[in-house]
């Protein structure tokens, strides 16, 4: 072989090595682990990467609880003024979720003053009608969702994590085809979408499912045409707010479907029952909870059609398939789990009422 | 020292350039005199040109150019006419079909006019292409086996993007012009009708694009093995059987007990290429316009095996609070 095809082959080679590279670029770095889920050969595992578990891992450790309160003493309303939410609790126990929230949501810097001003009463900050209605979302949660929550609970810390704002809220999507005219509309997809793991499929799936409850359904339950129209683009949709659960959740397809059948329930996993539930509350939280707090909002809180941060799956699993792994915090804050809000009536009426539990829950407890 | 090999070869062997036969009458010139490329002659002939264009091949190309820049142009438009975000998000762009709400109407340039006029265009072109092969293909005395094969590529095309959505009654039925997003539609296709790999004719399809990559390598091997002894002049060695067919016929009987012959090979590769895109066209045909579920399709003509179940049973919730949904 002469000197200038042995250079060839050192450039070739050197070419494939570095075509490899990047066609490898991609791809997660070993080690990569599966953990059989469904009946053998089917394929329902799950994908575990053991090295980015940890990393997972370490950012959801469970704040050590502040010491229990005790349950007798003067009751909370009977010290301080304009008490609305948390009535039920005395004075210790009050105080202790007020120390709970500053450390779980209250900037370090701005402690106390974050909501309250000197005078502990007054509603002047907007955060401070804001952690009101929070309040009493978590015990709505807690106690009316527990086909969701079951026992493990939630509290501010799901998903505030320290942050006064939870890191991942969802604003409606407007994209950019209204100033269009002539050009073509972009259908609400075609560019790198977070929401869907980067791909093109649409940007904003939350606004039409846990706002809206447009159908997420679009395949038929028969073999043939039963007069279903559901349409490739509403299946684009679909497909969106699926992978948005595979990426908050941090999962694959198969944790809660058999992939043969998407829609088949009697192949899915009990997991995808939960999910369903989910679907619901984010959906209940969002109208009755996030929307009809908006004009408390000041504007550089809001998104860019002047809508309210909202919750989607991610604002509490935050990549975990179940939030801080499964781990209750809850059950060490009975103050927030306690008693059902009766008064906590949907401050607008345009939105569907919740629902009520129904009577699966021992379906999904198992899940917990 | 340099040695001919006839894939790859590092020896080019070099005449004047072949001008090509006698052209019937009435036909167009070929253009240019014709010259050569080294490069080009390491992967194939380094002759390029003469060319021939002629009518068809020209409206084609206005047509193809009139498609390409349509879309082009609103890809471009929708990154606000920045050519850097053009280049970095290039595959992620599409001009899509269509709203399903417009049904078949003619919908605004906006609402997927520009979509329905590129697509007009790019059949246009696609199908004037055809008729130069077809008519090429004539002009040389040749047979005209690869225009009828491409029109098997045109068909899955053509009821992919027009009649399957006619059919179905919308245009929002069919394929985005765009890199990821016309593979995205390919995925929630087959979701939204239950599975497409319950599809017989998908299978068929998969089954022949396979087929044909295997019939293509066997083939390929075969020659390449025989060609030191004259078996790359496959067309003589079908009328004049010599040693190279022989052997390769032999060889083939002892791997696999059977072997095809040097011409009906050829019938082989031609019928899967062509298959394959025939029955996918099939299968997409008859998917949301006689099957609407291919997996409850397969279930009910036991197609699909059921397996046992490891969960305790999972029932719709929906159907527990009789919810539509």
């Amino acid at each position: 072989m002469s000197r200038k095809d042995s250079m060839g082959c050192r450039v070739t080679a050197l070419a494939l090595l570095l075509a490899g590279g990047v066609a490898l670029s991609g791809c997660e770095r070993p080690p990569v682990e599966a953990l059989q889920g469904g009946y053998r050969g089917l394929g329902m595992d799950e994908v575990i990467n053991p090295r980015l578990d940890a990393i997972k891992a370490a950012k959801n450790e469970v704040p050590p609880p502040i010491p229990p309160a005790p349950t007798e003493g003067a009751p909370v309303t009977s010290v301080y003024k304009n008490i609305q939410v948390l009535n039920d609790l005395n004075v210790a126990q009050f105080s202790r979720v007020m120390v709970a929230i500053t450390q779980w949501v209250a900037p370090p810097d701005q402690s106390c003053n974050y909501c309250h001003t000197s005078d502990l009463s007054s509603d002047a900050r907007y955060t401070k009608v804001v952690a009101r209605r929070m309040l009493q979302m978590v015990r709505h949660i807690n106690t009316d969702w527990k086909t969701h929550v079951a026992e493990t609970g939630v509290t501010c810390y799901t998903c505030h994590r320290g942050n006064a704002v939870p890191q991942n809220v969802w604003f409606t999507d407007p994209g950019h085809s209204a100033e269009s005219g002539l050009i073509a509309g972009n259908a609400g997809k075609n560019k790198p979408a977070p929401a869907a793991n980067g791909s093109s499929l649409p940007y904003d799936p939350f606004t039409r499912y846990l706002l809206e409850d447009k159908n997420i359904r679009v395949i038929s339950n028969d073999a043939l045409p039963d007069g279903n129209r559901s349409s490739i683009k509403q299946t684009d949709s679909t497909y969106s707010l699926m992978l948005s659960f595979s990426q908050s959740l941090g999962v694959n397809c198969t944790y809660c479907h058999n992939t043969r059948s998407f829609a088949v329930w009697d192949a899915s996993t009990p997991k995808r029952t939960t999910a369903w539930y989910g679907i619901r509350l984010a959906r209940d939280l969002n109208n009755h909870y996030m929307v009809p707090l908006t004009e408390h909002f000041p504007s550089e809180r809001l998104g860019v059609l002047g809508d309210v941060a909202k919750i989607n799956c991610a604002t509490c699993h935050q990549g975990v398939f179940k939030p801080l792994y499964g781990e209750s915090m809850a059950k060490d804050y009975p103050e927030l789990g306690g008693v059902a809000q009766a008064a906590a009536a949907p401050a607008s009426g345009s939105s569907p009422p919740a629902e009520s539990p129904p009577p699966t829950a021992g379906l999904v407890e198992g899940q917990h | 020292m340099a040695e001919y090999q006839n894939i790859f070869t590092r020896v080019q062997i070099r005449g004047p350039a072949h001008l090509g036969t006698k052209l019937p009458r009435g036909a167009w010139g070929r253009q240019g005199k014709g010259g050569f490329i080294h490069l080009l002659g390491r992967f194939g002939d380094a002759q390029i040109g003469p060319i021939y264009l002629g009518t068809t091949g020209l409206l084609s190309l206005i047509c193809g150019f009139i498609a390409f820049e349509i879309i082009g142009l609103n890809m471009f438009a929708s990154v606000h006419w920045n050519p850097i975000q053009f280049v970095r998000l290039l595959p992620w762009l599409a001009l899509e079909p269509p709203s399903p709400a417009n049904g078949l109407h003619l919908p605004r340039l906006q609402d997927g006019g520009w979509w329905l006029m590129a697509g007009f265009f790019l059949t246009s072109s696609v199908l004037l292409w055809w008729l130069r092969m077809y008519r090429r293909a004539r002009a040389l005395g040749m047979g005209t086996h690869v225009a009828w094969a491409f029109l098997a590529a045109i068909w899955l095309m053509l009821v992919l993007g027009i009649i399957r959505p006619v059919l179905m009654g919308s245009f929002g039925e069919a394929v985005p012009f765009g890199i990821f997003p016309h593979l995205d539609w390919t995925a929630a296709f087959s979701i939204r009708y239950g599975n497409l790999f319950y599809n017989p004719f998908h299978c068929l399809s998969i089954a022949f694009l396979y087929g044909s990559t295997l019939l293509f390598a066997m083939h390929g091997g075969t020659i390449l093995a025989v060609s030191r002894l004259g078996g790359d002049r496959e067309l003589e060695q079908i009328v004049d059987r010599g040693t190279a067919a022989e052997r390769a016929a032999l060889f083939w009987r002892w791997t696999m007990g059977f072997n095809a012959t040097m011409e009906s090979i050829h019938r082989w590769a031609w019928w899967f290429a062509v298959l394959c895109p025939l029955v996918g066209g099939i299968g997409i045909l008859l998917t949301g316009t006689v099957v609407d579920n291919w997996y409850l399709w397969a279930v009910k003509h036991h197609v699909a095996p059921m397996y046992p179940h490891v969960f305790p049973p999972v029932l719709d919730p929906a159907t527990l609070q009789g919810t539509p949904r």
